[in-house]
């Protein structure tokens, strides 16, 4: 009884410390985010239920990635902001039987998380 | 939801495909199917395809022909044989049904023209079962997957044999068709999209398999799922993958998949169950 009594006030201070370092780490996390949109760019396109560009791109820092299409290296030299952002928006403006899903069109990531996408694959 | 509907709806209708003619008969496009597999993976032999992935990923093969060693799926065989074996309240069996085991599993699916339907193995045996007074088996893993591997299992070495005969038939025939090659889903992919022409490539860390042969090794124990499922249960779980809405196993839908694969797959050995990552 009473060592059970010790585990439930060590839990009940588990919890605390828990809660408190959760609410620190959102603080870090909001903070990243300020300091860097390229961050967030790469976070969006890594994500699985979000960009997930991964599944088929080899892009650089990411592991696991799949080679359906090809590799995002080099982009700055290769493609403009808007043709960057028109792609991921609707790549089957250019193959209308493309594999890669309509991001834009389709309502998968939103226009501001598409820039955001499109910013970080222009860093590579 | 309503909005993945739409979708599906729309992209379905403009998801013509461009490796198989819509005019083209049946037995066209199995010859242009497996002929555009024998190019593309040249040092695959048809025969091998049964092997799903594994046919054309070697790497992973070995890994693969480790774990058959001591099949995953063992134990399932053996409770799917009790469940043979276990005669109904009404002192019947399975085989007065379906006939001789071993005999079983080449006979499905088949186009059924009396219920203008498509019989799949699975609705064959709970058809047997509620014919018989007996309740239904749930449809995606359990009892039904065991027998199914049972006589699966019993049944390897039997070869597909498909036969797309008449119109109505091949209006099933070509429903499958259409839903293989049709682009669904939030995703706008279509399953051709991931196992015909971009088969033996990966997406993230899967190789994706050929769609030949697909049929040939069901139901399959797989790790992910640490237990064994049927053709329909995958085929959802690949719906979801696409989110696009899943539909239920034995739905019109997915019998004319099934239907329309198995036919793609004619030729090829029986040799379920199957084990998967
Ligand atoms: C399911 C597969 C798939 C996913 C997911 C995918 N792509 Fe693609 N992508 C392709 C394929 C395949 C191509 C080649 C062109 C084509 O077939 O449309 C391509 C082409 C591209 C190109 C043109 C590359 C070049 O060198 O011409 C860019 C840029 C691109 N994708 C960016 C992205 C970004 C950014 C994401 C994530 C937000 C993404 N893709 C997600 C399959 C995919
Ligand atoms: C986004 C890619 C993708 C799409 C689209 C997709 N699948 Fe899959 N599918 C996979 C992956 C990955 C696997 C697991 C690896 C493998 O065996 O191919 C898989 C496995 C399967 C398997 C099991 C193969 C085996 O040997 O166990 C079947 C059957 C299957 N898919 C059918 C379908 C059908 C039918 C559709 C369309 C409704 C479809 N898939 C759409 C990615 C996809």
């Amino acid at each position: 009884m009473r060592i059970n009594f010790r585990q439930m006030i060590t839990s009940a201070s588990a919890i605390a410390i828990v809660a408190v370092m959760g609410i620190t780490t959102n603080i870090a996390t909001a903070e990243d985010k300020a300091a860097s949109p390229l961050e967030e760019g790469k976070k969006l396109a890594f994500n699985k239920k979000k960009g997930n560009c991964l599944a088929c791109h080899m892009i650089q820092g990411g592991e696991m990635a799949g080679n359906i299409g090809p590799p995002l290296i080099a982009m700055k030299a290769r493609f403009k902001r808007d043709a960057l952002i028109a792609q991921i928006t609707d790549a089957r403006e250019k193959n209308p039987n493309t594999i890669m899903p309509p991001f834009g069109t389709y309502s998968i990531v939103s226009e501001k998380e598409i820039e955001k996408i499109a910013d970080f694959i222009l860093s590579l | 939801m309503k909005k993945v509907l739409t979708i599906a709806a729309t992209t379905l209708a403009l998801g013509l495909t461009p490796l198989v003619g819509v005019q083209a008969s049946p037995a066209d496009d199995l010859s242009a199917f497996q002929g555009y597999f024998k190019k593309r993976f040249p040092d695959t032999k048809l025969a091998d395809y049964k092997n799903g992935v594994y046919s054309v990923d070697a790497p992973s093969r070995e890994q693969w022909e480790e774990m058959e060693e001591f099949p995953p799926y063992e134990l399932a065989i053996d409770d799917g044989e009790s469940i043979w074996n276990k005669k109904f309240a009404n002192g019947k069996g399975y085989a007065d049904c379906l006939g001789e085991v071993g005999a079983i599993r080449a006979k499905f699916p088949h186009y059924d023209a009396k219920n203008d339907d498509i019989a799949t193995l699975e609705g064959a045996i709970n058809k047997c079962r509620t014919d018989n007074g007996e309740k239904a088996f749930k449809w995606k893993k359990g009892k039904l997957a065991k027998l199914s591997a049972y006589i699966a299992y019993q049944g390897r070495g039997g070869k597909g044999d498909v036969k797309v005969e008449g119109e109505k038939a091949e209006a099933w025939y070509n429903a499958g068709k259409t839903f293989f090659y049709g682009k669904r889903g939030q995703l706008n992919m279509a399953c051709a999209d991931c196992h015909v022409y971009y088969s033996g490539q990966r997406i993230r860390g899967d190789t994706l398999s050929p769609a030949l042969g697909h049929t040939t090794h069901f139901p399959v124990y797989r790790s992910k799922w640490g237990n064994l499922g049927t053709l329909h249960r995958r085929y959802g779980g690949c719906n979801k993958q696409m989110r696009a809405k899943p539909f239920k196993a034995q739905s019109k839908q997915y019998k004319a998949l099934e239907y329309f694969e198995a036919y793609m797959s004619n030729g090829l050995e029986f040799n379920g169950p199957g084990a998967r990552k």
